[in-house]
């Protein structure tokens, strides 16, 4: 083990207790949470994941505590006396039938209302398509002619090799970086083609709360929207398992404001117009 | 053979030696094969996941080649669930369903040693690929096309051993089923029937009607191999995500079936030590049942990212929050057996109350997990890794230990160490969480499964659950020895061997003689 990762290591250990015995201030919870994200989408994603697990946790503390005072208080060290008589109870058994399903449609209801929004593609201000190869990313802006490869970036790839006598931790973004990003306007709703050329992957980036197929032979359809106010670079990774550097086609958004991004997307226009013609010559 | 001319080994002990374990047909012999074979699968599948956490120790690639990473995550997950889960509950099965209804034997003693012997060739078999030009497959247990018809000459044969597998497992599953509808004693009615012998007879059912579905799934995957048929090729007018709901449609019925006897044998060990009847006997019947059920309804839970109708979508969710409330059930109704009870913790007990705690975690996570746009994130994550390896590990796996350590005094009629156990038991909770915990946090995090090295910020909890993993996988070794000492001495075990026996197995002596109830007992 490296120092700094042991230093690192009680950093984390110091936050996860700092933060919990800190409560309400805002603590990083990036390291053991799903992150709020920088979209409406991801945060409803967020909340709902929120909701289940506090009512998990809440149905957690009284079961367990249930059986946490069955194994103590009826313990035979104690000198419990089993009361085989105790066979059944139609009307506890009925309870514990019929609350869970409550809560359970309890659960569920949200879920729908989310469910036809993420399904609805329509209203989009541009779409992308996004073709999943072993082991890049390939980026089109349709109507444009814009489009280009993404993959490893170099200083990644040379680090994970076997062997490569290069610490991934002294690279900067390890893994999730690439030569080229997929850049994206904010605050406009994006609808993403997703389809592969070989085998499935999965697009994929956390910050956007979303995950879809990339399927051979066929598109799949998801958009995004990143808030306005919140241009970034945000970074994910395939999610299917596409053989054997299904660990190494990372994937990177650069979200920029609608008028940067317009200016970048005619630069790209005219770079792809330069290159058709050279080669026409 | 109705009326066989002469039976020459009734009333005298087994051939010697090797003889003996080649031609038994003996429940008792094909029972302990099967147990054994499964503790082998367990230690090969265990030196996987050992390789698999000592990659993941620290972000860079230090040991395996990713293609290597991907062939042992796919052999871990292929060997654990057919060749150590499975073939343990069958061999559960055969020993103790004849004595718990009270049947001299299986009712098809030759099938079931030949699908043993199938079982242990198709083993040899998948684990052959390994030596074979390209290695050993690396799709994942879920063999997805068309990334599963990437694999190198050990394709046909990792085929020819799941066709093989499951040929075994759907012998074994008529097996039981033959037997326990034919072969209970005088009196002892279905709804007498011990919990553990129901939980198989309705196993035996998932695996007769699921296991044809995967291997015609396979099959597919041949003829689009090698005769260019496109089942699941898009270019020839197939689709690929049929295989995965052909898949899945085999797959989510087969975690029941690894889960099922797990219920079975703690609603065994439950009420033994807590001295008192199951709490809602007829409730735990039916509960199996309707899990049963449920679970050829849910699969496409599995894929929710594949881009599903939205109905498709609600649906499956839907269905899939429904198993929570027979999974409820069970649960709630083993809390009320300990409840008024006379509670101890010997150490078929305290794996039953591992089981009880952690699976019950696995369950949460699974609920979690079936709500759509939460699945959206979770979807191919750690956190799925996490959730199935807490329902199979400290569920299915900590569910067969407490059945050995509730049934080896039986088997072997010596009593084992318990501080031995007691130890194995305690280093095994401890290090499964420190093991799996850490897994949610990272697939939250977003660090997507089967992959080999992960970025820097993954790397403190890869690196924590790498030390579970070792202290986990080196703790078994204590169950192995304890196992060994066991059969070879040890305090005498009497005929009921705990406080408060109950059900057909502790009327006989310890050891169980190779024939037991030649005439049927009386149940009333």
């Amino acid at each position: 083990m490296h120092i700094a990762s042991r230093f690192q290591m009680r950093s984390v250990v110091a936050g996860v207790l700092a933060s919990a015995t800190s409560l309400p201030a805002r603590a990083d919870w990036s390291l053991v949470n799903m992150p709020e994200g920088v979209s409406e989408l991801s945060r409803e994603i967020h909340d709902m994941h929120m909701i289940m697990f506090w009512i998990c946790t809440v149905i957690a503390v009284l079961t367990f505590g249930a059986m946490i005072v069955a194994m103590t208080r009826f313990r035979k060290s104690k000198g419990a006396v089993a009361d085989q008589k105790m066979l059944h109870n139609a009307r506890l058994e009925a309870a514990w039938t019929i609350v869970p399903v409550i809560i359970l449609i309890v659960m569920a209801i949200p879920s729908v209302e989310k469910l036809v929004k993420i399904e609805d593609t329509s209203g989009s201000g541009l779409t992308v398509k996004v073709t999943g190869h072993q082991w890049y990313w390939q980026y089109e802006y349709l109507g444009s002619g814009v489009k280009f490869y993404s993959r490893l970036a170099r200083s990644s790839d040379v680090a994970r090799q076997k062997g490569s006598g290069i610490d991934p931790r002294t690279v900067e973004h390890y893994l999730l970086d690439v030569d080229k990003p997929l850049v994206i306007p904010t605050g406009v709703k994006v609808r993403m083609l997703l389809t592969a050329n070989d085998v499935i992957h999965a697009w994929w980036v956390p910050q956007f709360g979303m995950k879809r197929d990339a399927i051979p032979g066929f598109i799949n359809e998801m958009w995004i929207s990143v808030d306005a106010d919140k241009p970034g670079t945000y970074r994910g990774q395939c999610a299917e398992l596409c053989g054997a550097d299904h660990g190494f086609m990372p994937i990177v958004v650069v979200a920029k404001p609608k008028a940067e991004f317009d200016a970048w997307l005619l630069r790209q226009k005219q770079e792809a117009s330069t290159a058709l013609a050279a080669t026409e010559q | 053979m109705a009326h066989a001319g002469h039976q020459d080994d009734h009333g005298h002990g087994p051939p010697k030696g090797i003889v003996r374990w080649l031609t038994t047909t003996n429940h008792k012999d094909i029972g302990t094969m099967y147990l054994v074979f499964s503790l082998l699968m367990f230690l090969i599948g265990g030196a996987f996941a050992f390789m698999i956490r000592a990659e993941l120790f620290e972000p860079g690639l230090q040991l395996l080649n990713p293609a290597v990473f991907n062939q042992m995550t796919t052999m871990h997950a292929l060997v654990m669930v057919f060749g150590a889960v499975m073939p343990a509950t069958v061999g559960l099965a055969n020993w103790m369903i004849p004595m718990q209804i009270g049947a001299a034997d299986m009712a098809l003693p030759r099938m079931n040693l030949f699908s043993f012997w199938l079982l242990a060739f198709a083993f040899l078999l998948l684990l052959s690929t390994f030596l074979m030009p390209g290695g050993a497959p690396a799709s994942g247990w879920t063999l997805y096309p068309p990334l599963v018809l990437q694999t190198g000459e050990a394709f046909p044969m990792a085929i020819f051993a799941i066709h093989l597998m499951g040929a075994s497992s759907i012998m074994g599953a008529i097996n039981v089923i033959v037997t326990i509808v034919n072969m209970r004693a005088p009196g002892m009615t279905l709804l007498k029937m011990p919990l553990f012998s129901w939980s198989w007879l309705i196993t035996a059912y998932l695996l007769i009607a699921v296991m044809p579905v995967f291997a015609g799934g396979v099959t597919m995957l041949l003829t689009d191999y090698f005769f260019k048929t496109s089942f699941f090729n898009a270019a020839g007018g197939g689709d690929p995500v049929l295989f995965q709901h052909v898949f899945w449609f085999f797959g989510h019925p087969e975690v029941y079936i690894m889960i099922l006897p797990a219920f079975g044998i703690v609603s065994e060990i439950i009420p033994t030590f807590s001295r008192k009847p199951i709490f809602g006997y007829e409730a735990m019947v039916y509960a199996i049942a309707s899990i049963a059920f449920l679970s050829f309804i849910v699969w496409a839970h599995h894929m929710f990212t594949v881009g599903m109708p939205l109905a498709g979508q609600l649906f499956f969710t839907l269905s899939t929050m429904l198993i929570a409330v027979p999974t409820g059930v069970k649960i709630f109704n083993w809390t009320a057996t300990m409840w008024r009870g006379s509670v101890s913790f010997e150490p078929p007990m305290l794996f039953a109350l591992a089981f009880l705690f952690l699976f019950t975690i696995g369950g949460f996570s699974g609920l979690m997990l079936a709500i759509v746009p939460a699945d959206f994130q979770y979807h191919d994550t750690y956190f799925v890794v996490a959730h199935f390896h807490y329902v199979l590990v400290p569920g299915a796996v900590f569910g067969i230990m407490g059945a050995v350590y509730y049934w080896l005094p039986k088997w072997t009629g010596h009593m084992y160490d318990m501080r031995l156990a007691k130890w194995h038991f305690w280093l095994s909770a401890i290090f499964v969480n420190v093991l799996f915990f850490p897994q949610h946090f990272l697939g939250l995090a977003g660090m997507p499964r089967r992959i080999p090295d992960y970025a820097s910020q993954f790397a403190d909890w890869n690196m924590v659950s790498s030390i579970g993993a070792f202290g986990f996988g080196l703790s078994q070794l204590l169950f192995v020895w304890l196992i060994v000492k066991c059969v070879r001495g040890g305090e005498r075990a009497t005929a009921g061997v705990w406080d408060w026996p109950h059900g057909l197995e502790w009327t006989v002596p310890s050891p169980a003689p190779y024939h037991t109830f030649e005439k049927a007992p009386e149940v009333h």
